[in-house]
């Protein structure tokens, strides 16, 4: 029960510790361990929790890894433009308020959104490209 | 009061229809502030009548008449209202102030969030390009905020497609569509009555750029209705993420019934507004808002003064 009630407070806050993590890299700049991740970050983050973060952001494509010793070192993907761009997305897709706050252009169509949406527009259109 | 107290409660199940209403036949801009200033009015005025109404039970709690120097007989002899409606007022009265003080949190929260993720962007003329194959675009809030759009987004669409895009998403920006959004959604929070204004207004916002996209770029509404089809098709096609808003959004179209558009998601409707001759600058739907809430407005205002004038008749 008292594990439940922490729940959404934790998963709330995974945003704002991948963001830390990713900064702690870049500041760094040298690729580090989870150990070393550790001992950089000031929260008082579990061993476990950084490499759960860590693996999370590798399969975001935001972090490389390379094997050192029997565990992996992470550094950011290099510098291209636009990753400061896809970490905020990745970083905002952690927020459960977030699609209030962002006006998206179009939303996602239902099956029979998308054949209203056809039917509307006529066939003379080349919508498909 | 006996009836007074009750009229902002019952003029709020006048807010599905009159969402509807305004949301499909008013000018977007218009209907976009007729939205918000209806749910944050009638959520001020339904509020208070639960206050006013849990007050009644508070003056016939008899430490309280004592503390308060009030009779206790007249406030029994003359009250407006049963015990257990008091009761029942109370406890929605809490849970109203409850939600809506969590959801305005959670709003300045994320909205402060956004303004730091936009601040933190190198994006000098405002707008950032996400190096990112699958089709998405968004404004996002900040002082200033960003227009942030990806690199499959700007594929799928054409020189003048991408000026409609760009315009659509500095309107919002522009005028300040979040707050109008979190406005309403603190009126719905409060009082989930009036949930369908505020997703009417999640609607017409989107109407109101839209209709800005067209007249800030070429004037033609016609390309904006296929540039706006023509991006929600390339976004189906490539589904990255879960569509968290259709359902919600989805559930405007219930609320219209007859036309082949009932139950259809916002894409369609935006599109078969601007396909279809501009709504005029009609001024029915908003003399009636008006007089709704006005009548809720005095309503509340005059139970107020019953309850006080009541108070004075017990001596307090």
């Amino acid at each position: 029960m008292v594990a439940n009630s922490h729940e959404p407070s934790r998963r709330r806050a995974n945003g704002e510790r991948e963001a830390e993590i990713l900064a702690v890299l870049q500041e760094v700049g040298t690729p580090l361990t989870p150990g070393e991740v550790v001992e950089h970050l000031h929260d008082e983050l579990t061993y476990s929790t950084v490499v759960t973060i860590l693996t999370r952001l590798h399969t975001k494509q935001l972090l490389t890894r390379t094997p050192r010793g029997r565990a992996y070192a992470y550094s950011p993907v290099a510098d291209e433009p636009g990753l400061a761009a896809r970490r905020m997305r990745g970083v905002l897709d952690e927020r459960p308020d977030r699609e209030a706050v962002l006006t998206r252009f179009v939303d996602g169509l239902s099956s029979a959104d998308e054949e209203l949406l056809r039917h509307l527009l006529g066939p003379e259109q080349d919508l498909d490209r | 009061m006996h009836v007074a107290v009750y009229l902002p409660l019952l003029l709020s199940l006048l807010a599905a229809p009159g969402a509807r209403i305004l949301a499909e036949r008013c000018e977007p801009r218009l209907a976009t502030w007729l939205l918000t200033t209806s749910a944050v009015v009638l959520a001020a005025a339904s509020t208070a009548s639960l206050a006013l109404l849990a007050a009644t039970g508070l003056i016939r709690i008899p430490p309280l008449a004592t503390i308060g120097h009030w009779s206790l007989q007249v406030a029994q002899r003359d009250d407006p209202a049963e015990l257990s409606v008091a009761v029942v007022a109370g406890v929605l009265l809490a849970a109203a102030a409850f939600a809506a003080a969590h959801m305005m949190w959670r709003r300045i929260r994320s909205l402060a969030r956004a303004a730091l993720d936009a601040a933190c962007v190198p994006a000098p003329d405002g707008l950032m390009i996400l190096d990112d194959p699958a089709p998405d675009a968004f404004a996002l809030p900040g002082l200033p905020g960003r227009v942030v759009v990806s690199t499959g987004m700007l594929r799928v669409l054409d020189e003048s497609e991408q000026r409609i895009l760009l315009a659509h998403e500095r309107a919002h920006l522009d005028n300040h569509h979040y707050l109008f959004v979190a406005l309403a959604q603190f009126g719905a929070a409060a009082n989930p009555l009036l949930r369908p204004l505020a997703h009417a207004a999640t609607y017409t916002v989107e109407r109101w750029a839209d209709e800005r996209a067209a007249a800030i770029t070429t004037g033609d509404r016609d390309r904006v209705a296929r540039t706006v089809g023509k991006a929600a098709l390339a976004v189906r096609r490539t589904p990255v993420r879960s569509p968290v808003r259709s359902p919600v959004l989805g559930m405007i179209g219930v609320t219209g019934r007859r036309s082949p558009l009932s139950g259809a998601g916002p894409v369609p409707r935006r599109v078969a507004a601007l396909l279809a001759p501009p709504t005029g600058r009609r001024i029915g739907p908003a003399l009636i808002t008006t007089a709704v809430l006005l009548a809720a407005i005095v309503s509340t205002g005059e139970a107020a003064l019953d309850l006080h004038s009541l108070l004075e008749l017990a001596g307090a």
